[in-house]
C-alpha cells in the first residue's frame, strides 16, 4: 500500500517537475532563439520629428543713403525690426518667417559707390565693399535725386545680394522715424518676396509631405517642371546629325562647357554634384515630319507635335548605367540639307526666337538651322563649326528652369540684372537654397516616418544594426538642419538636410528590410503544433489529474471534518 | 450697327482662340506625370507556358510601340520559349495562330531572365530595395511624377500568384509592396493589368491611393486560353491579353481613348471569365484617363521662350603636361582570391543557435527517461 502511495507521489512529482521545467526553462529558450533581432530605434524623436515646425530666418540690412533721412532721424538709427509670420500648412506642418531686419545709415564709401552713373556700376563697386553671407539680403533705398535708376524703375535687383531701392521725394520730409519705416516696409516686403523665400516656393518645396492641389494650371506646371532634390544629376549633350552626307558638324562641347556651363555647376556645386558628358549620334531623326510653310520657305514644326518628338530619339540615347541619378538630356538637332531651315512654332503659330522647347524632368532640345553657312553650289559634306555661345545660352536657360531656379517675372517697376558669367544671381541660389533645404527635410522627415511605422507594423523584419545607426544620423541631421536653418545658417543647414536624405534613404532602401516575411495565422500553426502538440499533451493532462486529486482529497477532508 | 456687329464678332473669335490655346495647354497639364514606367512580368516556366510568355511580350511590344523607352521598362520572363529546345521554329515567340505575329522580334531587352524572377526580386525591384551593385537597367527608378504599368501573368488562385511552380506571392505582399511604394512617392498613379485565373482576387487587397486595377477573371472563374497552334502544339496566348493586345494596336501616340473603353475590352462571350476591374481608389474619373497616360509616353513639352546671351569666348583647355605625370594614379585588379585573407581569417561571429531538433530531441528524451525509470505502467497517472 505504501509502495503504491510513494509510487504515486514519485509520479506527481515528476510530472510537476517537467512541467516546471518545460515553463521555466524551455519557454524563455523558445522565445529567445525564434525572436528576430531588431536594433533599438530612436522612435520618441522619430515622432516629434512627424510634427514638422520649420522657421526660416533670414537676416536684412536696410541701409538708407544720405538724402533720405533728415539729421534728427539719422540719430535714432541703427536700429533693428524683428518680423514674424506663422503659417500652418496642415495639421502636422507650421511654417514661421522671421525676418530680422537691421537699419542703418550708408557709410562714405557706400555712397561714393551710390554715386556712380549707373546701377550696374554701383552694384559691382558695393560688391567690393563688402561680402553678405549666405541668406542675407542689404538693400539701399535711395531718394528720388540720385539718377542711377531710369524713370519707371522703383527697384534694381543686382547680381549678389543687393538691391536698390528708390523711395519717392516726399518720403523724409517732416516724418518721424517710424512713419518713413512704415512707409518703406511694404516696399521692402515686396523686394524679399522676390530676392528671398517665398511661401509659395517654401510649399512647394513641402510637397513630399503635403498633397495639396495647388491653385492655378502654373504651379502645377511649376511644381512639375524641375528635379526633385537629389545627391546627383548627370548632364548629357548630345548633337544629333541626321544628315552626315551633307554636314560635317564639329563643336567644340569641352570648351563650351568649360567657359559656359562650369561656373553655374560650380557655384551650385553646394546642393549636388554634377557629371557631365557628350555624345554625337549620326543618323538619328526626329519622329515628326515637319510641315513646309510657304509664307516662311522654311519648314515647321507645330507646338502639338514637339511632344511625339522626344520618344524615338529617346530609345537611341546612351545612359550612364553606373549611377542611379537622374539625367538631363540636352539635345542639339542639326536638321538634315532637305528640310532646313527648321523652326519651331509656338501655340499661336509664331516663330521661337530661341528655336528650342524643353520637357519637364527630362532635358531639352534646341534646333540650329546651318542652311546660312553655305550656298547651293558647295561641295558636299560641307564643314560647319557650330556657335556654342548661342548654343549653350540656350541650353544654360533650359538648366536653370530644370534645376529649379525660380523663374517667375518679376513685379512691375523691378529691374533685374542681367545675369553673370556663371548664368545664376546670388540671391536665386539663396532662394534655390532654401527651397532645397526645406524639400530635403520634408523628404528625410517622411522617409524616416514611414520607416519607422513600417518596421512598427510588421514585426517579423529583422533591424540590423547598421539600419538604426543610418536612422540615429539621419534624425539627428534633422534636429540639426531645423535648427540652424532657425538660426538662419543657410549654408550649413543644406549641408545637414543633404547628409539627412542621404542616411534617411539609405536606411530606407537597405535590402535587408524585405517584408517577405509574411506569415499567415494558419501557417504558423501548421508548424508549431506538431513540434509542441506531442509533448504538451502529456503535461496538461497530468496536471490536471494532479489538481483533480487534489480537489478530491479537499472534499474528503472537508466530508471527514464535518 | 454692323460696326458693331464686326467688332463683337471680332472679339468673340479672340476669346474663343485664346481659350482654344488654354485648352490645349491645359490638356498637357492635366494627367499630372512627366513620365511611364512599365514592370511586365511573365512568372511560369515550362514549354506548355509558352503563352504567358507571349502575353508578356504582345505588352511589351505594344507599349514600346506607343513610346516608352527600354530605359523605363522592366521585363521578367520567367522561361526562355524562343530558345527552347522544342520550339519548332527558334527565335521567334508568336501570338497569332498561322505565326502572323513574331512577338520576340530583335528588338527585345529582357531585364529578368529565367530563374532571376522570383517573388524576391520581384518585390526588390517594386519597392527599390536592391543591392548596390544592380545596374540602372534593372532598377525601377520612378518618381512621384511616375504613371506605372504593371503587367502581371501566369498562373493563379484565389489571393495568390505562383512564381516559378515552386512559391508563390500572396495578395496582401502585394497591396503592402504598393503601400511602401506610396509612402516613398515612388508612383504617381498606377496601373495593375493581370491575367491569370481568379485574377480579381490578387487586388481585393489594394489599400494605396491613385491605383487602378483590371484583371481578366474574377474570383472563382478561370482565364482561359486563346487558340492554340497546331506546327507549334501549344497554345499561344490568352484569352484576356489576345483582346487587349487587339484593343492596343489600334492605339497610336496620338490617340484620345480614355480608360471606359479599356473596361470594355474582352466581355464575357469572348472571354468566357468576366474581366474585372477596380477603380475606387483612383483619385481622376476613368473617363479622363488617357490610354496613353499608361501604355504611351506622351512627354509635356513647353517651349524655351528666353536664352541667356552669352559673351565671353572659348577658353582654350591649357595643356598641363608636367603635372599630369605626378597625378597619374595606378590602378590595378583587386586581387580575385584574398589568399592572405583567408589564411588569417578570425572566426566568423555568428549569433549562437541551438541545433536543429534541439527542442525535439530534449523533450522525447526527458519522456523516455522518465517512462525508463518509472515504468510503463505510470501512463495511467497521466491518462
Amino acid at each position: 500500500m505504501a509502495t503504491a502511495e510513494v509510487e504515486r507521489r514519485r509520479g506527481q512529482l515528476a510530472a510537476l517537475s517537467i512541467a516546471a521545467v518545460v515553463i521555466v526553462v524551455g519557454v524563455p529558450l523558445w522565445w529567445r532563439t525564434t525572436e528576430t533581432y531588431r536594433a533599438w530605434l530612436p522612435v520618441s524623436q522619430i515622432r516629434e520629428l512627424a510634427k514638422l515646425q520649420l522657421q526660416l530666418s533670414a537676416d536684412v540690412e536696410v541701409v538708407l543713403a544720405r538724402g533720405t533721412v533728415t539729421p534728427e532721424q539719422q540719430k535714432k538709427v541703427p536700429l533693428t525690426q524683428t518680423r514674424e509670420e506663422e503659417h500652418a500648412v496642415d495639421e502636422d506642418t507650421t511654417l514661421r518667417y522671421k525676418y530680422e531686419t537691421r537699419y542703418r545709415t550708408a557709410t562714405v564709401m557706400e555712397e561714393d559707390a551710390l554715386n556712380k552713373p549707373t546701377a550696374a556700376e554701383a552694384d559691382l563697386s558695393l560688391h567690393t565693399l563688402s561680402e553678405s553671407p549666405c541668406g542675407s539680403l542689404v538693400l539701399y533705398v535711395i531718394p528720388q535725386s540720385y539718377p542711377l535708376l531710369p524713370e519707371n524703375v522703383s527697384v534694381y535687383v543686382g547680381q549678389r545680394r543687393t538691391a536698390l531701392l528708390r523711395v519717392g521725394a516726399q518720403a523724409g520730409v517732416g516724418r518721424t522715424l517710424e512713419q518713413l519705416l512704415a512707409h518703406l516696409e511694404p516696399h521692402i516686403k515686396q523686394a524679399l518676396r522676390v530676392m528671398s523665400f517665398s511661401h509659395t516656393d517654401i510649399t512647394a518645396a513641402l510637397s513630399d509631405r503635403v498633397r495639396f492641389n495647388p491653385g492655378s494650371k502654373e504651379s502645377v506646371a511649376d511644381s512639375m517642371r524641375a528635379f526633385k532634390s537629389s545627391p546627383g544629376y548627370e548632364i548629357t549633350f548630345s548633337l544629333l546629325n541626321p544628315d552626315p552626307k551633307s554636314h560635317q558638324l564639329r563643336w567644340d562641347i569641352e570648351g563650351g562647357v568649360q567657359t559656359y556651363i562650369q561656373p553655374l555647376l560650380t557655384k551650385l556645386s553646394s546642393l549636388a554634384n554634377f557629371s557631365i558628358d557628350s555624345q554625337t549620334l549620326y543618323y538619328a531623326v526626329l519622329g515628326v515630319n515637319p510641315r513646309f510653310d510657304n509664307s516662311r520657305g522654311a519648314y515647321t514644326l507645330n507646338a502639338d507635335s514637339l511632344a511625339h518628338v522626344i520618344n524615338p530619339v529617346e530609345a537611341r540615347l546612351g545612359s550612364n548605367a553606373a549611377s542611379s541619378n537622374p539625367v538631363l538630356n540636352f539635345l542639339l538637332y542639326v536638321p538634315d540639307a532637305h528640310h532646313s531651315p527648321l523652326y519651331i512654332q509656338d501655340h499661336r503659330k509664331q516663330e521661337v526666337p530661341s528655336n528650342a522647347f524643353h520637357s519637364p524632368r527630362w532635358g531639352g532640345i534646341m534646333v540650329y538651322n546651318v542652311d546660312s553657312f553655305y550656298g547651293p553650289e558647295a561641295a558636299f559634306p560641307v564643314d560647319i563649326n557650330i556657335n556654342m555661345a548661342k548654343v549653350m545660352g540656350v541650353f544654360l536657360a533650359q538648366l536653370r528652369l530644370l534645376l529649379g531656379v525660380p523663374s517667375s517675372p518679376p513685379p512691375p517697376g523691378f529691374l533685374v540684372a542681367p545675369r553673370g558669367s556663371a548664368g545664376i544671381a546670388d540671391w536665386e541660389l539663396d532662394r534655390l537654397m532654401w527651397s532645397r533645404s526645406v524639400e530635403n527635410i520634408a523628404t528625410a522627415t517622411t522617409t524616416i516616418t514611414s520607416l519607422a511605422q513600417l518596421l512598427d507594423q510588421i514585426g517579423n523584419i529583422v533591424i540590423n544594426d547598421n539600419i538604426a545607426e543610418q536612422v540615429s544620423s539621419a534624425v539627428n541631421s534633422l534636429q540639426l538642419a531645423v535648427a540652424e536653418l532657425e538660426a538662419g545658417n543657410l549654408k550649413f543647414a543644406l549641408e545637414f538636410s543633404k547628409e539627412a536624405i542621404l542616411a534617411s534613404e539609405k536606411a530606407f532602401f537597405d535590402p535587408s528590410l524585405l517584408h517577405l516575411l509574411y506569415f499567415p495565422d494558419d501557417q504558423k500553426f501548421a508548424i508549431y503544433i506538431p513540434l509542441f502538440l506531442p509533448m504538451c499533451v502529456p503535461i496538461l493532462l497530468s496536471l490536471l489529474k494532479i489538481a483533480s486529486e487534489a480537489r478530491q482529497r479537499r472534499r474528503e477532508r472537508q466530508t471527514k471534518k464535518d | 450697327m454692323k460696326l458693331f456687329h464686326l467688332f463683337s464678332f471680332f472679339a468673340a473669335y479672340l476669346v474663343a482662340d485664346s481659350s482654344d490655346v488654354e485648352n490645349s495647354v491645359g490638356q498637357f497639364f492635366s494627367s499630372g506625370h512627366t513620365n511611364n514606367w512599365a514592370v511586365l512580368v511573365c512568372t511560369s516556366r515550362f514549354w506548355f507556358n509558352y503563352r504567358h510568355v507571349a502575353n508578356t511580350l504582345s505588352v511589351y511590344r505594344s507599349v514600346k510601340r506607343l513610346g516608352i523607352p527600354d530605359s523605363h521598362i522592366v521585363l521578367m520572363l520567367a522561361d526562355d520559349m524562343a530558345c527552347n529546345h522544342r520550339n519548332p521554329k527558334p527565335a521567334t515567340v508568336f501570338s497569332h495562330k498561322n505565326m502572323e505575329l513574331n512577338v520576340y522580334g530583335d528588338d527585345v531587352e529582357v531585364d529578368y531572365r529565367g530563374y532571376e524572377v522570383t517573388v524576391e526580386n520581384f518585390l526588390r525591384v517594386l519597392t527599390g530595395r536592391l543591392p548596390l551593385s544592380t545596374p540602372r537597367s534593372k532598377r525601377l527608378l520612378s518618381d512621384d511624377r511616375s504613371n506605372i504599368l504593371i503587367y502581371l501573368t501566369g498562373h493563379g488562385g484565389n489571393g495568390f500568384l505562383k512564381f516559378q511552380d515552386s512559391e508563390e506571392i500572396s495578395n496582401v505582399e502585394l497591396a503592402d509592396a504598393f503601400e511602401q511604394m506610396w509612402q516613398k512617392r515612388r508612383y504617381n498613379e498606377l496601373l495593375f493589368i493581370i491575367d491569370t485565373c481568379q485574377g480579381a482576387s490578387m487586388y481585393e487587397r489594394f489599400y494605396s491611393p491613385n491605383i487602378m486595377a483590371l484583371a481578366s477573371s474574377q474570383v472563382g472563374e478561370d482565364s482561359l486560353s486563346h487558340q492554340p497552334d497546331l506546327a507549334i502544339g501549344v497554345h499561344l496566348m490568352d484569352r484576356y491579353t489576345f483582346y487587349l493586345l487587339e484593343f492596343l494596336e489600334d492605339i497610336h501616340p496620338a490617340s484620345k481613348a480614355n480608360m471606359n473603353d479599356l473596361f470594355k475590352v474582352c466581355p464575357k462571350s469572348q472571354c468566357v471569365s468576366t474581366p474585372g476591374h477596380r477603380t475606387d481608389l483612383f483619385l481622376r474619373d476613368p473617363g479622363s484617363v488617357l490610354i496613353t497616360d499608361f501604355f504611351g509616353s506622351v512627354r509635356k513639352v513647353e517651349i524655351t521662350t528666353e536664352a541667356i546671351n552669352l559673351t565671353d569666348p572659348i577658353q582654350q583647355q591649357e595643356e598641363s603636361s608636367v603635372s599630369e605625370d605626378a597625378n597619374k594614379e595606378m590602378y590595378s585588379y583587386v586581387d580575385q582570391l584574398p589568399v592572405s585573407e583567408i589564411i588569417h581569417q578570425k572566426p566568423k561571429q555568428k549569433d549562437w543557435h541551438p541545433p536543429d531538433g534541439f527542442i525535439l530531441g530534449l523533450w522525447t528524451l526527458i519522456l523516455l527517461v522518465f517512462f525508463k525509470t518509472y515504468g510503463i505502467k505510470h501512463l495511467k497517472h497521466i491518462f
